[in-house]
């Protein structure tokens, strides 16, 4: 390997700028060939910008790039860049109407002898990867039939097929549970072994000790760290993230505030039924409680937190709020009832990507804001910049449109959406997903000031921080509940019952 | 992981069953048109006559090049209603070009039919260029673009000959539009070498598949190495191109050019377009749908033709059966949430 090889990736000296924004500043970044990279950093620090630039989705104003030792590719070049580099996005790269199996050999079809594209081949080749992967879908389904958790697996069995010896994956483990992560990493562990070059981005520092040998920190568009992890204790590495805030905070234990459920009845779900995925389900989540709901991906943890928003009409059952029973199947009339809602799936319900981020936080809210349906400017953005200041979103302001925000941002907004109605029952499925681990503590501190406040919460997540900061927590296995922990539970009965090993 | 081979083998793949796999669902038109085909019939019985069924063919042949010509661009998640006025523009200007003498409203150069050709074509590539460099180029949103487009291009159209209608063209310009071929018109053949040539083009085609990627997610697209820019360029071109050569086919046929050629065409475009399948939002929808799409309202309106509905009455007719089979279509198909 001659000298200029030695590096898979190289970014020096690069300034990048939205409009007016600066949002990267004088980045420098090197990965040695055969590197397993990690880049961490809170929300919005700028780590997917830096993405885009090393793939090739836009240019930097200033600074250089360069892969695998020479200069990076035109911006038009695409199949220049798609040699030297795959990527899994944070945000969906998926075609919605497309085959799963076009989709993983998106323009890297089979061809046949005459250049056209050979079906056949392609169906074999996606049921070999699809088998591969264990998901059990039918190559031939359209991709937006596909769960959160499948189409992420999708993208990144397409990232891995394209053959490039440098892969990104920008927190490609938000939506996945468990079994699927280890096998990702299962899979990165195999291409490491063959030199293969990572560079991997998530806000699970556990993940990053475990298949990471080194790392880079962002804060504020810079980086500003660069070490060895067998260095760098995790609780150093949280201080760089966060940069002068005291790191003691980030943790589990701050969401552990003592109940005070009043016994008065908030969310009651009774004999629930939905054919194929959910059986008799009964549960009940007082008022001032907090209550979590965990389980595999098809488990129909995510059925019943549809059902009770409103966007699933149920076989049986009913619904009460307040011990007020609620038509099913009924948005409208499920919010009118008192429910918050944030959806697992923020890319496809919830967001008006357009719109400014105040106006989305503030949809939910929009008659209290003024008489006949008038909004009162002043009386909105008030509340926008309180919300803002409260949830720790970084943005330009509140009129930036929210689709320009990190992942983590977006994420935060929706909470607060949700949370600005001031709902009698607020369901949350994977409410911090993506979110940076200093920005999740102000999140789980907000979700407690609201069960205080008389809330009924309904946490929906098999994410075990997430779990935490819960009264109790039921399991869901196959569409039955099948154990109830109180709080004081420890993390391996909780994952054992989540996998049905009980 | 040790029971990784036990989970292979449990996998078993549920298919989407028979309606999904072979994509039948663009082919739910084929009753409703097997129903008119009965009604008409019943209704006439020189519907059934070979010479009917080819004057219904014909007469849909210029309408079902602009249907392939409009589901290229929607498919690739855009709009061209500047297409019907690129019928009448392209023909008009080569007539006028061809004709020599200036009191009829010719331009007085008389260039040659052949050349006449030339013009039609190189009009419409023109056109579709434009077009193509403001919405991809200039990002300008591809619906009010054509919009403006297609009313210049009408007001040009006029223009160039004070709306006179032009006559007396040469007869090589007007041999597609009226020529038979083993006793069926030329038009009906171009339309169905057209058809086959688009729909195997957009299914076995890398090309094909890349205006599908488009049209479902650019952005995705574009990070798959598509060259989405220069793609969704030589769709406006090609859609235009197409458009200008039913122009060609239609001036042929009725041995004329009138400054409203293709007026209100678009309308029917569209109709044929979304009952066969096409969907307005991009990525969706096949060629052989757009085809049935493009038959059936062809049979329709010769039925109601050839049945007594008053003459005032047909318009209307014709506008609810569009309604009822757009309900149709959507009713036999699942569509994601929104
Ligand atoms: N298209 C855009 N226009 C304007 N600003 C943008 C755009 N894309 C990103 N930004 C801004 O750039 C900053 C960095 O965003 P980036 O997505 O790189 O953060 P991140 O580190 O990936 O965060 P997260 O962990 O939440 O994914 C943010 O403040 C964001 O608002
Ligand atoms: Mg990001």
């Amino acid at each position: 390997m001659s000298a200029v090889e030695t590096y898979a990736a190289e970014a020096h000296g690069i300034n990048k700028r939205f409009g007016p924004i600066e949002v990267l500043h004088d980045v420098g970044i090197s990965i040695p060939v055969g590197d397993a990279r990690a880049l961490v950093g809170r929300n919005g620090a700028g780590k997917s910008t830096l993405v885009g630039l090393l793939t090739g989705l836009y240019g930097a104003n200033a600074g250089e790039i360069r892969l695998g030792g020479r200069p990076a590719p035109s911006l038009g070049d695409r199949q220049g860049w798609r040699e030297r580099v795959a990527c899994v996005y944070q945000r969906w790269m998926v075609i919605p109407h497309l085959t799963v199996a076009e989709n993983l050999f998106l323009n890297n079809q089979p061809r046949n002898g005459l250049g056209l594209v050979d079906w056949r081949r392609l169906r074999e080749e996606s049921i070999a990867v699809l088998d591969d992967w264990g998901l059990d879908v039918a190559p031939d389904l359209d991709a937006w039939r596909l769960t959160v958790e499948q189409r992420q697996i999708v993208e990144i069995a397409r990232a891995l097929l394209q053959g490039s010896r440098f892969i990104i994956l920008d927190e490609p483990t938000a939506e996945l549970e468990r079994r699927e992560v280890n096998r990702l990493f299962e899979r990165i562990r195999g291409l490491q072994e063959q030199g293969v070059t990572f560079l991997y981005i998530s806000h699970h520092l556990e993940e990053i000790y475990e298949i990471c040998r080194t790392v880079s920190v962002m804060r504020d568009g810079r980086v500003v760290a660069d070490a060895r992890l067998d260095e760098l204790p995790k609780d150093r590495l949280v201080a760089a993230m966060v940069g002068e805030f005291a790191a003691s905070g980030a943790g589990r234990k701050s969401g552990n505030s003592a109940s005070k459920a009043r016994m008065t009845s908030g969310l009651d779900i009774g004999g629930l039924t939905v054919k194929d995925s959910l059986e008799n389900i009964d549960l009940s989540v007082h008022c001032g409680e907090c209550v979590g709901l965990a389980g595999l991906a098809g488990s129909g943890k995510d059925k019943i937190a549809e059902a009770v928003a409103g966007l699933l009409n149920p076989d049986a059952g009913s619904i009460a709020i307040h011990g007020t029973k609620t038509p099913l199947g009924d948005v409208g009339a499920m919010r009118a009832a008192g429910v918050g809602y944030v959806a697992r799936d923020r890319h496809v319900s919830g967001l008006f990507p357009l719109m400014s981020l105040g106006d989305n936080l503030t949809t939910t809210v929009l008659p209290k804001l003024g008489p006949f349906g008038f909004v009162s400017t002043g009386r909105q953005s008030d509340m926008v910049d309180r919300q803002i200041a409260e949830l720790g979103i970084v943005a330009a302001s509140g009129s930036q449109p929210i689709g320009e925000l990190s992942g983590g941002n977006q994420q935060k907004a929706m909470v607060g959406r949700a949370l600005a109605s001031d709902p009698k029952v607020l369901v949350l499925a994977a409410p911090t997903q993506g979110v940076d681990i200093a920005s999740k503590d102000a999140l789980y501190r907000i979700i407690n000031a609201a069960r205080d406040r008389g809330m009924a919460v309904l946490v929906v997540s098999d994410d075990l921080d997430e779990l935490a900061i819960c009264d109790r927590v039921e399991v869901i296995f196959r569409g039955r509940l099948t154990r109830s922990f109180a709080r004081g539970w420890s993390d391996q009965d909780v994952v054992a019952a989540i996998e049905g090993l009980y | 992981m040790t029971n990784a081979s036990l989970e292979k083998a449990a996998i078993a793949r549920p298919s989407q069953g028979l309606f999904d796999r072979f994509r039948l669902r663009e082919l739910v038109l084929i009753p409703v048109i097997a129903v008119v085909i009965v009604i008409g019939s019943f209704v006439s019985s020189s519907f059934l006559m070979p010479e009917n069924l080819l004057n219904i063919l014909q007469q849909s042949s210029e309408l079902s090049i602009l249907v392939i010509a409009q589901s290229l661009i929607l498919i690739c998640g855009k709009f061209d209603l500047s297409l019907e006025s690129t019928v009448g523009i392209a023909p008009m200007f080569a007539a006028w070009l061809m004709i020599s003498d200036v009191s009829i409203g010719g331009s007085g150069i008389g260039i040659s039919g052949y050349a006449g050709i030339a013009v039609v074509l190189a009009t419409g590539l023109l056109i579709g260029l434009i077009n193509g460099l403001l919405v991809v180029k200039l990002r300008l949103n591809a619906f009010i673009t054509t919009l403006a487009m297609l009313i210049l291009l009408r007001g040009i159209t006029l223009g160039i000959t004070n709306g006179q209608t032009l006559f007396d063209l040469p007869e090589e310009f007007l041999y597609l539009g009226n020529a038979k071929w083993l006793g069926i018109p030329a038009s009906i053949w171009i339309a169905g070498l057209l058809f086959l040539f688009f729909g195997l083009m957009m299914r076995y085609h890398r090309i094909g598949r890349a205006i599908y990627a488009i049209g479902g997610n650019p952005e995705a697209a574009r990070v798959a190495g598509i060259p989405v820019e220069r793609i969704t360029l030589g769709v406006f071109i090609m859609g235009s191109l197409l458009a200008s050569l039913a122009g060609l086919l239609l001036t042929g046929r009725i041995a004329s050019v009138v400054s409203s050629q293709g007026q209100n065409m678009i309308f029917y475009v569209f109709a044929a377009s979304v009952i066969g399948g096409i969907s307005l939002n991009g990525g969706q929808g096949r060629i052989i749908g757009a085809l049935t799409g493009v038959l059936l309202l062809g049979l329709l309106q010769n039925v109601l033709t050839l049945s007594q509905v008053a003459a005032f009455w047909i318009d209307a007719c014709y506008g609810a059966i569009i309604l009822l089979a757009l309900i149709i279509t959507r009713l036999s198909g699942e569509t994601p949430r929104a």
